[in-house]
């Protein structure tokens, strides 16, 4: 009864999700020692609220929203305060962070939930509660969510997509989530569409999770639910992409260099959904999600509901790294995550997975540019990727401009389709960088 | 050993990559000449083989010497390109040329068009048809003369219609396809008088096309089994290594363009549906629209660019079989569109996301 959803361009990298597809979620101890950057989000960073030697509880604000576009930061697990400074990043920066011992009581803030149930609630209200609990975008990006929903008022949001792709190999933490926490998840996607005064929601899940598929379709002919469509999406990368995504449900463009609120859509993933849900009916903020920990050389690949602030070197261990063997540390994805160089570096609010690696893509004997046309047709952007990366290459940012650049969102199916092993996302960014400071010379004139 | 101690590897994303490399593309390239290497070695015996080997040897060894040597680099045999050219330049060459003169159109492919310019990906011509070209300009008569194959006649006729033919067209009988059918037509139209009688009764297509179709004509070595090169594409095919586009627009142009002007002043007798099923098959079309224009290096990056170079390409084919001087144009159709290349990349970028239109 449901077409297929896609869009345009992508490529199929191997699932490789068959590992954790069907764990249970399992709990992480809390370590002990969290360590909880500042700055877990796109804008200005938290400011600070505590200071050294300060005995904190679970959800206690550590930094207030540092502006608009901004979130606070909650203390995930009870205990002291040893120390306020940098501390590695995992998007590889020393950033501001609180260390706090753990003394293994979980003592909690008192929690309180919206005070009039959500259906009855004004929306500012509910906007508030959530921006209160410090909740970003937590499928990669980590965009404020409270921002993307509060959308100027010339501009009209009927349609909410919640993003249940997970296009990027490995992982499956909102996958488990779908499955183990639906009703919470649908609740969540239904506040969403109560703020925003939406008139459609969407939840999009790639072809390959046929379990997920079966238990939202069988909740969603439920009458409480009955507001709420399935998209069947084609599985391909980057299908979980916001711009490609919208494509696909909803066959709409958003507009170069705008934000989906400007064609009437909304994205929200199926982590944020769930923590919404977690923060109007139970008052909790932030501070705990879920990890998926797989890879070649994890012996023991798991889903885990970890504190924000656990280093990741306390979820391979749980999860029975073989060092040896390791050549790579990823948080993320494959496609887009980062290579990790530090094992102290926190799980932070947009932490999907953490993957260990032994094969390198470094070292590789890269060929001169053949032509072949993969990256085209990879591009779900629809650029040219080897021209830009000649442009890059030889300094010619301008060029690179008029072949639209900034509109690339180094998804990565351009250097994984390529057959000389070009490393185009590098250049992507390179050329980016340098186009972002041509736009801004010529914006100040 | 323990965490602290251990490096780890630092690099951009995607930490996944396709498995297919350039070699491996090449290599493919190469296994799928081989149905129509094994054709020509069928049908031309030895003198095939011995011509493909010593343009792969050739090939091979001024590209070694010239990157070793010259360029002190690494060596750059182990991506197969050269072998690609190696076996696409023989594939262009009759049968009876002289081994030397392989060897001089082997140095100029690779010396002058592939390295002059920087290797591999740098070449702005397809290697292995400039050295083509160049053999044409340097030796066009020994490039013109064809020896009959082992079975079958040099055009694909039959037996009974050349006899019919000799006395009345001069040199039909050593003729391939594309010259013996010019001749056909030439004669057409002088008898044209009477020409509802004699009309194309004369050729058994039915026999002609299915000659050229498997190969028992004269020609090139590698262009004469149609049915050998599709085989090969169809594997480039469900590899990814050549797309449907170019070939299938550029054949199609062909096809369509000698169907409109197929001369017999109709369009829906057989003769005038025939003529452009002969037209496709014979000659350099299939070799050329399924190999070398679809060439990576030397062809666009971006769908529309694709699209207009195949019907380019197929435009100027049947432009110089139809009204110039040569009797086969595949060749050089390729290589004058392979210099619109960069032309057609710039002004044919893909549609960008967003760009399009708004709703809001």
């Amino acid at each position: 009864m449901f077409g297929k959803f896609s869009f345009k361009g992508g490529v199929h990298p191997s699932h490789c999700k068959d590992q954790t597809a069907s764990l249970n979620i399992e709990t992480l101890p809390a370590p002990e020692k969290v360590i909880i950057p500042l700055s877990q989000h796109i804008g200005a960073p938290a400011k600070i609220a505590v200071k050294r030697d300060d005995m904190v509880k679970i959800g206690q604000v550590l930094g207030e929203a540092g502006g608009f576009v901004s979130a606070p930061v909650h203390a995930s697990v009870s205990g002291k305060v040893v120390s306020v400074g940098p501390f590695a990043h995992p998007l590889g920066k020393q950033v501001t962070a609180v260390e706090i011992e753990n003394d293994g009581n979980d003592d909690t803030v008192e929690f309180t939930p919206l005070p009039t149930p959500w259906r009855e609630a004004a929306p500012q209200e509910i906007v508030q509660k959530i921006s209160a609990a410090g909740i970003v975008g937590m499928g990669g990006a980590s965009f404020p969510t409270h921002v993307k929903l509060s959308p100027p008022s010339n501009k009209p949001i009927d349609t909410v997509i919640i993003n249940g792709a997970e296009c990027e190999p490995y992982l499956t933490a909102d996958h488990r989530l779908m499955l183990e926490k639906t009703e919470e998840m649908l609740c969540g996607a239904m506040i969403i569409k109560k703020i925003l005064g939406a008139s459609k929601i969407w939840i999009g899940i790639e072809e390959n999770k046929p379990d997920a598929i079966a238990v939202i379709s069988e909740k969603i002919a439920q009458d409480k639910f009955k507001e709420i469509s399935l998209a069947k999406l084609k599985a391909k990368y980057p299908q979980g992409g916001e711009k490609q995504l919208i494509n696909a449900v909803t066959k709409r463009q958003v507009p170069s260099g705008g934000l989906p609120m400007d064609c009437g859509c909304v994205v929200q993933n199926i982590g944020t959904a769930y923590t919404i849900w977690d923060a109007v009916c139970n008052g909790k903020p932030l501070y705990q999600r879920v990890v998926t920990v797989t890879g070649s050389t994890i012996r023991k690949p798991a889903n885990l509901l970890v504190r924000i602030g656990t280093p990741i070197k306390t979820l391979l261990e749980h999860c029975d790294i073989d060092y040896d063997s390791t050549q790579k540390v990823i948080m993320g994805g494959p496609m887009m995550g980062l290579a990790q160089s530090d094992f102290t570096a926190p799980v932070i609010k947009s932490t999907s997975g953490i993957l260990g690696y032994k094969t390198l893509t470094t070292g590789v004997r890269e060929y001169d540019c053949i032509s072949c046309g993969n990256c085209v047709k990879a591009c779900p952007i629809h650029l040219v990727p080897s021209y830009l990366a000649k442009y890059v290459q030889k300094g010619l940012y301008e060029d690179a401009m008029t072949w639209n650049i900034l509109d690339c969102m180094e998804c990565g199916s351009c250097a994984y389709a390529c057959p000389s092993k070009i490393n185009l996302v590098h250049y992507m960014k390179v050329g980016k960088f340098h186009a972002m400071g041509i736009k801004k010379e010529k914006e100040k004139k | 050993m323990s965490s602290e101690q251990k490096l780890l590897h630092i690099s951009t994303s995607p930490h996944t990559k396709y498995q297919e490399t350039v070699p491996s593309i090449m290599l493919s390239v190469c296994l799928a000449l081989i149905p129509a290497f094994a054709a020509s070695i069928y049908f031309f015996g030895l003198r095939a083989l011995v011509l493909t080997v010593v343009c792969v040897v050739t090939c091979l060894a001024t590209e070694w010497v010239i990157v070793r040597v010259l360029l002190k680099r690494p060596s750059t045999l182990g991506d197969f390109s050269a072998l690609v050219t190696a076996m696409l330049l023989a594939f262009n060459l009759p049968p009876d040329l002289p081994p030397w003169m392989a060897v001089i159109g082997s140095i100029f492919a690779i010396g002058v068009v592939k390295w002059a310019f920087g290797g591999l990906g740098h070449n702005f011509i397809n290697p292995a048809l400039a050295g083509r070209a160049f053999l044409m300009a340097s030796y066009a008569a020994p490039m013109t003369i064809f020896g009959p194959p082992r079975t079958g006649t040099m055009s694909g006729l039959s037996e009974s219609t050349l006899a019919s033919l000799t006395n009345k067209v001069d040199g039909i009988s050593g003729a391939t396809p594309l010259p013996a059918f010019n001749k056909i037509m030439e004669l057409l139209r002088n008898e044209s008088t009477q020409a509802s009688e004699l009309q194309f009764h004369i050729i058994d297509f039915q026999e002609t096309i299915s000659h050229l179709f498997f190969g028992n004509v004269g020609g090139c070595i590698g262009e004469t089994s149609a049915a050998a090169l599709i085989l090969g594409a169809i594997f480039l095919w469900y590899k990814h290594i050549i797309g449907l586009r170019v070939p299938v627009l550029f054949i199609g142009t062909v096809f369509l363009l000698s169907w409109i002007f197929n001369g017999t002043g109709s369009f829906f007798t057989s003769e005038a549906l025939l003529i452009p099923v002969y037209q496709i098959f014979a000659g350099g079309l299939m070799l050329g629209a399924l190999y070398m224009a679809t060439d990576m290096v030397t062809s666009p990056i971006t769908p529309m660019g694709k699209a207009i170079f195949g019907i380019g390409c197929g435009l100027l084919a049947f432009t110089i079989r139809k009204f110039g001087g040569y009797p086969e144009g595949v060749s050089y159709s390729i290589l004058l569109m392979n210099l619109a290349v960069p032309m057609l990349d710039r002004y044919n970028r893909p549609k960008i996301y967003g760009k399009v239109h708004t709703n809001a």
